[in-house]
């Protein structure tokens, strides 16, 4: 009683920009209290401070100390408040499994969704968007029959996934495509996770999104 | 029960050597499974699906995969010499630097040792930029981990191996001990390890195996500066 007490009055920072959730739904999930900070595209002294090799958000600043990379912040998270709403499996090769697929949704989706959101010329869309497909049909044979990746729970997997699922309006309109038309179980998944308080809260309206890629298109000189 | 591990792995590949040098730290008996990446087993196509790469880790029939990843698995699954720190800020630390190696400091390596004229100028630059961050992060350390080898070391461990064999082909210092003495030191602790010295692939094979994943882009190189002799005279 007395440990969880003194974690809560930890303090936790989050620097971030809003279309990058993962560590923002960990905190939620977790039921913890933090300072929200936005920051990119107008970097702060703090975010250079904190991050002087990379330059990049998201940042979680734990009583002063910064840790960096998403899924690296997730589990640090989960390491640290242990005592509830675990993230991870327990059982070392159930977490292997987790990480492995939270990796490939890192480099796979995240790879396939910049070519079609940034893509310069169409072929671009086109190659993202069939990669796209293909990256995600993987995840629902994953996903299975369960109701989330973790199984019964929500967790660490669900978390990495879904900071990509708020940007799939962003990927269907620049892509020109209906992602549950191709993947309609992991529709079904994203719905239900964004039913979650801890979600709902923090998912941006899918116009947002599209808003977003726009507006970013425009400073990179996209057409 | 008695535990069945068995490592899919090749002679040479520096992720695959990471799983080897845990295993040998935890005292890991296990079946080793060479392949030939050109020509792959249908075991590893089974146990690796989705990449279908080296190294696979099989215990009791079920497969681990990513070298970092299987580290972690090795270190929560066995609990002799531990890997990792307990602390879950210099554990996230320790994942932090180790992306960081496979991210940025190996392809700024393989830049250099593939480029030439100003392009290698520009990129031992940025190389040398990486390495600074793994001087600094020796201050005060035999190895990454402290005292012993941990898991840093063993994700940093093919520049030990790798790196003056990338020289010696290019003919350049990359590892100054002026420059980077730390690192320098660290790369001399780390090879001397008797466990880790066991494993290195025979020095020879490595040089020519090099070599020639070096000639493509010579010959590249070669041909663009033909082309533009010819288009100036």
């Amino acid at each position: 009683m007395s440990s969880s007490i003194k974690k809560m009055a930890e303090k936790v920072t989050l620097l971030s920009f809003w279309p990058s959730m993962f560590c923002v739904f960990a905190l939620e999930e977790k039921g913890l209290s933090y300072e929200y900070r936005e920051d990119l595209p107008n970097k702060t002294p703090l975010l250079t401070e904190m991050n002087s090799i990379h330059k990049k958000i998201p940042i979680l600043i734990h009583n002063g100390k910064p840790i960096c990379e998403s899924l690296i912040i997730v589990e640090y998270i989960d390491d640290v408040w242990s005592d509830r709403a675990q993230l991870l499996p327990s059982d070392p090769y159930e977490k292997a499994q987790a990480r492995f697929w939270a990796d490939f949704v890192d480099k796979k989706v995240y790879g396939a969704g910049g070519k079609i959101t940034w893509h310069r010329y169409k072929h671009e869309a086109a190659e993202g968007k069939k990669e796209l497909i293909e990256n995600l049909k993987v995840l629902e044979g994953v996903l299975g029959d369960k109701s989330y990746f973790g199984g019964e729970t929500f967790g660490y997997l669900d978390i990495a996934l879904l900071g990509f699922y708020m940007w799939f309006p962003a990927y269907e309109t620049f892509g020109s495509f209906s992602i549950e038309a191709e993947c309609p179980k992991l529709i079904a998944w994203g719905r239900r996770c964004s039913q979650r308080e801890s979600v709902s809260k923090c998912l941006a309206e899918p116009n947002k999104m599209v808003d977003v890629v726009v507006r970013f298109r425009r400073m990179f000189g996209l057409k | 029960m008695a535990e069945e591990l068995k490592l899919f792995r090749t002679w040479s590949s520096r992720y695959s050597l990471r799983v080897v040098n845990a295993l040998k730290i935890k005292g890991l008996e296990y079946e080793t499974i060479l392949e030939d990446l050109q020509n792959k087993s249908a075991s590893l196509l089974e146990y690796n699906p989705t990449h279908k790469k080296v190294p696979v880790l099989v215990h009791n029939g079920k497969p681990i995969c990513e070298s970092l990843l299987i580290l972690e698995y090795i270190d929560e699954t066995w609990k002799q010499h531990p890997l990792l720190p307990q602390d879950p800020y210099l554990k996230a630390m320790a994942r932090f630097w180790a992306k960081f190696g496979d991210d940025k400091v190996l392809p700024s390596i393989w830049s250099v040792f593939i480029s030439q004229g100003q392009e290698q100028e520009e990129a031992i630059a940025l190389a040398a930029g990486n390495l600074k961050f793994l001087e600094e992060l020796l201050k005060g350390k035999k190895f990454f981990g402290g005292e012993t080898i941990g898991y840093l070391d063993l994700a940093f461990g093919w520049m030990a191996n790798l790196i003056s064999i990338l020289e010696e082909i290019v003919d350049l210092k990359l590892v100054d001990r002026k420059i980077f003495p730390l690192l320098s030191e660290w790369m001399n602790s780390f090879s001397d390890d008797p466990v880790i010295k066991e494993c290195w692939p025979p020095r020879n094979k490595m040089v020519e195996k090099f070599k020639a994943m070096r000639e493509p882009y010579l010959k590249e190189l070669h041909e663009t500066e033909v082309m533009q002799f010819s288009l100036s005279s």
